[in-house]
């Protein structure tokens, strides 16, 4: 294998890990304060057509990857008023959210299906992207692409770091001493979920502005349920949804090359590489951490504030 | 995946609640089981346009009614039967995987015929109906022979079942008629609706060499490639055009409303009875696109020769000598497939690189 076609794996995986790690780090913020939103895949295809519709009609991708952004979160505020504040069951009302947005985004999107506009340009950063093999991946990509690194950077630095980090995994730990502290929980989850929301819409404006730019029903082809998988196998840990989100996406780029190259593997076997590969390595990792305790305490469970 | 389950189950259970009650001289009830939904601008959105121009042309005498997102298997079983159950005359499943499952159903409901696509089996109320879209593959092969310079060929495609296989043998023939230097790379992507797996599957194509792509999978995401890279494209089931104008050598287009219009038109006569069609370029069902005006004239005027002589039955697209990928002579001079064989094919011809998947 050349260096030319590593780097071209490398860019190509990053590329195909973007939205994968855009809505896993949202449904994982939401995660961590208490409320487990089965809906991304509608939440995606929300931002997508959205997406599409605001950049198609006002000429402006910037106006598009807002209305994908602001769609996501909004769209999120059903599921967070169902769940949160009249404490329906998070699971029933997340896939309600899913089959909604399905079919909502496939109403919305009518008229714009064999449409198709000029998508988002690749920004070669200048000098940067000349490094040999890394420098095309994570210096000649999409603005999307960089702002998610830049959305990692600021999620990893807010959850570690600071307070709102700590309240929100106070919150999504145990709930009724987080109130008792002073916090306001269902605010604290209205956020986070709306948070997710925004995130989920923006990983679907990438995949209908900048990836394949243009609208076609259920254009994230289950996307947003390997995002919610993987955010359980990084166990919640920031750096841990990355390294699965661009994992996944490197075998599944390989079993894209390996075809090529003429090996006599089965594609079925090959299609199950990503998973397999993401799954293995993400439990090594817990197992080598000792992750003693998983999930947020909260996981799944609406909270009662007692006055 | 959960989602298209509980859609499916959604959209049965809203059918059975809707049962309507059956009018005196009521029209005529045709149902639609779609796999995908009807805005994927490939597949389903043609057979969707299609019954839209029946149900027009029929006006009063006939209400369509579709179903999308089926997933195949028990799935769709549930929703063939609710159609029935709920007054339809006459149910189009149009996806491979609806056979065994139309089969069953149409046991249960013999007063209700049944029409499947693209599948080989048959019951007294349970025709079929398929397209040589092969055809369209051959003249669309004879465009990218013709303009590629890499001699490589990127072929995107789905599953490796006989339908996609006869199409990639097909477009590789028409490929080597006009160049035989020229060979056909085909990425396997295990999936129908996947546009941003599509787009991947034709940069990997790209970044070896292929310089025309072409797709057996729903989206236009890789003729959109085929634009973003300043490579050439051509379209499976519409007119792709619009997503890569400076790509788009041509498209192989699915026009299903001949046998939606023959088949209504048999139930209201009375004539209906169970038969397997096959309807290609002479009937209409399968068209080109128009050609991209890169492609020198001698080529156009070479394809549409073609194209006369399939429509006229003076050649077949399977025409021997036609070798397999180990060169042996599958077919022999002055012979040619025939239905049976043309639905079974599981070999690649000689042209393709890289092994068949079993």
């Amino acid at each position: 294998m050349s260096i030319d076609i590593i780097e071209n794996i490398l860019f190509a995986t990053i590329r195909t890990g973007t939205p994968l790690l855009l809505v896993a780090l949202g449904a994982m913020i939401s995660e961590r304060s208490g409320v487990l939103n089965l809906g991304q895949e509608g939440m995606i295809l929300v931002g997508a057509v959205c997406a599409f519709i605001g950049a198609y009609t006002t000429d402006s991708l910037l106006i598009g990857v807002a209305s994908g952004l602001a769609s996501g979160a909004l769209f999120s505020l059903i599921f967070a008023v169902i769940a949160i504040s009249l404490v329906s069951s998070q699971i029933a009302t997340g896939l309600a959210l899913t089959i909604f947005g399905t079919g909502l985004s496939a109403f919305l999107g009518v008229d714009y299906v064999g449409l198709s506009i000029d998508g988002l340009d690749e920004w070669p950063i200048p000098l940067l992207h000349d490094i040999p093999v890394i420098g095309k991946a994570f210096f000649a990509q999409d603005m999307l692409v960089y702002g998610s690194f830049a959305l990692f950077a600021a999620i990893y630095y807010v959850m570690s770091r600071t307070r709102v980090g700590l309240i929100i995994r106070a919150v999504g730990e145990n709930p009724g001493v987080a109130h008792s502290m002073g916090y306001r929980v269902l605010l604290v989850r209205y956020a986070t979920v709306m948070f997710g929301g925004a995130m989920a819409g923006l990983a679907g404006a990438y995949l209908s502005l900048a990836y394949t730019p243009m609208w076609t029903e259920g254009m994230s082809a289950g996307r947003g349920w390997i995002a919610l998988a993987l955010v359980v196998f990084a166990s919640w840990r920031t750096g841990r949804v990355l390294v699965g989100a661009w994992l996944f996406a490197f075998a599944s780029i390989l079993h894209l090359v390996l075809q090529g190259f003429g090996y006599d593997i089965s594609p079925n076997l090959l299609g199950m590489l990503p998973y397999l590969a993401t799954i293995i390595a993400l439990v090594m990792m817990m197992q080598r951490a000792g992750t003693a305790q998983l999930a947020p305490r909260s996981l799944g469970q609406p909270y009662y504030p007692q006055k | 995946m959960k989602a298209p389950t509980l859609i499916s189950l959604g959209l049965a259970a809203a059918l059975f609640w809707s049962a309507p009650l059956q009018a005196e001289d009521a029209p005529l009830k045709v149902g639609f089981v779609y796999v995908s939904p009807i805005g994927d601008a490939g597949w389903t959105y043609m057979h969707d346009r299609a019954r839209q121009i029946v149900d027009k042309e029929f006006g009063d005498r006939v209400e369509t009614n579709y179903v999308e997102s089926v997933s195949e298997g028990s799935d769709s079983q549930r929703v063939i039967r609710n159609l029935s159950a709920n007054g339809h005359d006459l149910i189009f499943t149009t996806s491979f995987g609806y056979m065994n499952p139309t089969i069953r159903v149409a046991q249960r409901f013999p007063n209700v015929r049944y029409e499947h696509a693209t599948g080989y089996k048959t019951a007294e109320n349970v025709g079929n109906y398929q397209a040589r879209a092969y055809q369209g593959r051959y003249l669309a092969g004879m465009a990218a022979g013709a303009m590629t310079e890499t001699d490589t060929i990127g072929y995107v495609a789905g599953f490796p079942i006989p339908e996609v296989l006869r199409g990639i043998n097909a477009f590789t023939l028409g490929v080597r008629e006009v160049n035989p230097d020229a060979s056909v790379r085909v990425s396997w992507i295990n999936s129908w609706h996947d546009p941003a797996k599509e787009r991947e599957s034709a940069s990997s194509l790209i970044r070896q060499d292929a310089d025309v792509l072409t797709m057996h999978a729903d989206s236009p995401a890789v003729v959109q490639a085929a634009q973003d890279e300043g490579v050439y494209g051509i379209g499976y089931n519409s007119n792709m055009e619009s997503y890569g104008p400076d790509a788009h050598l041509t498209s192989v287009m699915m026009h299903w409303e001949p046998i939606y219009r023959e088949k209504i038109q048999a139930v209201l006569d009375g004539s209906w009875e169970s038969k397997s069609i096959w309807y290609g370029l002479s009937e209409g069902v399968v068209k080109m696109a128009p050609m991209h005006p890169d492609i020198p004239e001698s080529v156009t005027e070479r394809i549409s020769k073609h194209r006369n002589a399939i429509i006229n039955g003076d050649r077949e697209v399977f025409q021997g000598p036609v070798r397999n990928q180990d060169g042996e002579e599958i077919i022999a001079e002055g012979e040619s497939l025939s239905d049976g064989q043309l639905l079974e094919i599981n070999w690649y011809v000689e042209g393709i690189k890289g092994k068949l998947p079993n």
